[in-house]
């Protein structure tokens, strides 16, 4: 399959996540959509990847680990996700106990 | 202890740990505690100055180095101490009077409290620490910093009262004045420094030749400024009848045993330099003589007994500077000593006056204390014939060697510097007659009150009486006794290339006789006129007139100063204070709130709106990366 068809799947992954971040109120829709932006990076990542070793197996391209950068990246990068999950829903779970919503607009009243 | 002169530095060290108990424990010391610190750390320092003269005097001198202050390229200026025949010398004077002057004080500054007793004493140390410093460094840096100890001490001590506000501003003033000075020698010193890399005296003294006649005389008119501004000659003089706002003893101490024999002493040690620069030594003595008299007219009209005898101090160290211009060094350093007995001497007995007076210091409202004081008295007699020359008084033989040279020189010199000493004798005996003699002019109350000050002041008195009697028989002339002027012979060493570069004029014996024998007579006179003028003084509300009323407010030369350059230099400091305020302050002020203005639109984007914030975010990477891709080629 052309490489074409991966980036512009993360593409569109990547501003769906944007715009859901800019738009949505929901702090959980917002999360997912974080997580949407994450994975599109993820879905480039892996093909770019694999991507270099056609390539090197056709012989145009020569690297000295076989293009798996790339794909540890992939494994940071869940595993960072993880992380975020873990911390972003306990605090979202603070959050809807003290003002029984997620509506994140309603948190500006922190700034006072 | 093999060799003394190894050990200088005890000399110093003394001082300066009196300083620093009585400064730092100055709360917790009881008041004798304190003054046998204070007079014990001076004394020590005489006692291995005695010695040190006793080494000095079989023929030893030397420079004992004890680090390095500055070293930087090929120069290197050591923290050394150079002893040698002068130093010695002044290192008696200082200590030998400094002790007398501080024993003296244990008790006239018995009324202060506890704390400022010992603050006294602290800041005492602390000058004759200053002043040894000055004496003793091998090279202009050293002495500096002694000199800049003295000009800070003078402050401290003229302004100990500090409540009283004349007093701090006469304190101001002699600190100023003698900023001034004090530029000169500084400039002198890097010129020094800059020409022949080194400022150690031994050093440049033998290179003395590799500087152009030009070089020599800037250096020493330079380094004569500071003299004036230190020694108070005209025009820097106006700081010392005012730094009579400090406490009697203290004013002996500055006119006597330190501070302004500092120029003489700087001018002795660079003899070399002046002997070299005729244009100096002739400013030197027309310098020197102006101040003579100068001051001595002032002196004949001035009430208040510090002033007077401040007055002659000036007056004298115009001698001194006199002596200095005409080439002799060792008249001139022989004036400095006697004229440091009898001047101590002098001081401390009107401190007794003002001690018994309680705190009057107006001659009008004393006379007939003879009876009252009795050994303040005679002391004070002896003083005042000390200093008006009559052999065979200290101050005869002094100042009988500088009119000698003087002469030689050119005899115009020596009418005026006559004409000074017959003044010299005129204003010393009227002070003595207005103050001893007659009937008493005060209060019922200080009649009252009138007595004898207590041992641990009429002590000094004597002992400085004894000097000042004696003290010239170090250096008799040539013409009365053969070979008898031993100071001249201890001193030789130090001015020996002055001397054999100019070779004194000789002038005849018969002459000599005849001046000293003239001169006596006419002082005999106008003390005897004085004596008969002013011991019937009586009190009259009549002021003077004319001349006499110009003499009585010195000339007008403070007013003078006060058009000349006071008010228009603070005139000037109040403009730049507006171009500070309105221009500079404007613009510091501005910037400031500018930044306030600034700050105050930015924070209204941080609205707490979470949604505007990651907006922001992508906006600002989205700019990235149209820079990344547009803007980096």
């Amino acid at each position: 399959m052309p490489i074409n068809y991966y980036i512009f799947t993360a593409l569109a992954l990547f501003s769906i996540g944007i715009i859901g971040v800019l738009t949505r109120r929901n702090a959980i829709i917002i999360f997912m959509c974080i997580e949407l932006m994450l994975n599109a990076v993820n879905l480039l990542l892996v093909a770019f990847s694999k991507m270099q070793l056609e390539d090197m197996n056709r012989g145009i391209l020569k690297i000295a680990n076989n293009g798996t950068d790339a794909q540890l990246f992939v494994f940071f990068i869940m595993v960072v996700a993880a992380a975020e999950v873990t911390v972003g829903l306990a605090i979202i779970v603070m959050m809807y106990r003290n003002t029984h919503s997620v509506d994140v607009n309603f948190l500006n009243r922190l700034k006072n | 202890m093999n060799n003394i002169i190894d050990y200088v530095w005890l000399v110093p060290l003394f001082p300066l740990v009196g300083f620093l108990l009585n400064g730092l424990l100055r709360n917790s010391l009881s008041k004798p505690l304190t003054g046998i610190i204070g007079s014990g750390s001076i004394l020590a320092s005489f006692v291995v100055s005695v010695l040190i003269f006793m080494q000095v005097k079989t023929g030893a001198t030397g420079i004992v180095t004890l680090f390095d202050f500055i070293s930087y390229d090929k120069t290197n200026i050591p923290f050394a101490f150079q002893v040698d025949q002068l130093s010695s010398l002044f290192l008696l004077i200082i200590t030998g009077i400094g002790f007398l002057i501080h024993l003296y004080s244990t008790a006239y500054m018995h009324d202060e409290t506890d704390m400022h007793f010992a603050r006294y004493f602290a800041y005492l140390n602390l000058f004759v620490f200053s002043m040894l410093l000055l004496v003793l460094g091998a090279n202009y840096v050293i002495m500096f910093i002694g000199w800049e100890g003295v000009g800070l001490c003078s402050y401290l001590l003229i302004g100990y009262w500090f409540k009283n506000i004349e007093y701090t501003s006469a304190a101001k003033k002699a600190f100023v004045m003698n900023r001034i000075g004090d530029l000169g020698f500084l400039l002198a010193v890097f010129w020094i420094l800059s020409k022949l890399g080194t400022v150690t005296y031994s050093e440049v003294f033998e290179k003395v030749n590799l500087l152009s006649a030009n070089d020599i005389t800037i250096i020493t008119l330079l380094l004569f400024v500071g003299a004036t501004g230190k020694s108070a000659q005209i025009p820097l003089y106006t700081w010392l009848p005012d730094a009579m706002a400090g406490p009697t003893p203290v004013s002996a101490l500055i006119h006597a045993a330190t501070m302004v024999t500092a120029g003489i002493y700087m001018i002795a040690r660079s003899n070399i330099l002046y002997t070299m620069a005729p244009t100096t030594q002739a400013v030197v003595t027309i310098i020197g003589l102006a101040t003579a008299l100068f001051a001595a007219t002032i002196a004949l009209k001035q009430n208040d007994i510090k002033k007077v005898l401040a007055y002659s101090t000036v007056s004298q160290l115009g001698y001194m500077f006199l002596g200095l211009g005409v080439g002799a060094f060792t008249g001139a350093v022989f004036h400095v000593m006697t004229h440091a007995f009898f001047k101590a001497l002098l001081f401390l007995g009107a401190g007794s006056v003002i001690h018994a007076m309680h705190h009057e210091q107006d001659i009008r409202n004393m006379g007939g204390l003879k009876k009252y004081l009795p050994i303040t008295h005679i002391t004070f007699l002896l003083g005042c014939l000390a200093i008006a020359g009559i052999p065979p008084f200290s101050g005869f033989f002094s100042k009988d060697e500088i009119l000698a040279a003087a002469y030689a020189k050119n005899p115009i010199l020596y009418v005026l510097g006559v004409a000074g000493a017959l003044m010299t004798a005129f204003y010393m005996f009227r002070l003595y007659a207005m103050t001893f003699l007659g009937k008493f002019r005060g209060t019922h109350e200080q009649e009252h009150h009138l007595h004898e000050s207590p041992a641990a002041m009429t002590i000094p008195l004597i002992v400085l009486a004894a000097l000042s009697v004696v003290g010239g028989l170090v250096g008799i002339p040539e013409v009365l006794a053969h070979n008898a002027h031993a100071l001249e012979e201890f001193l030789a060493p130090v001015f020996a290339k002055s001397t054999a570069l100019a070779k004194p004029h000789e002038i005849p014996h018969s002459t000599e006789l005849l001046m000293m024998g003239g001169v006596t007579a006419l002082v005999l006179g106008i003390i005897a006129y004085a004596w008969g003028k002013f011991s019937k003084y009586e009190k009259s509300a009549e002021e003077s007139a004319g001349f006499g009323k110009v003499l009585e407010n010195k000339w007008y030369v403070d007013e003078i100063y006060e058009a000349v350059i006071t008010k228009p230099v603070n005139a000037f400091g109040k403009l730049l204070a507006k171009v500070d305020k309105y221009g500079i302050d404007w613009v510091v002020n501005g910037v400031g709130r500018s930044v306030q203005y600034a700050s105050r639109q930015v924070r209204l984007l941080q609205s707490g709106q979470v949604g505007n914030y990651v907006l922001l975010m992508v906006v600002g990477i989205i700019i990235l990366f149209a820079i990344q891709i547009f803007l980096k080629k």
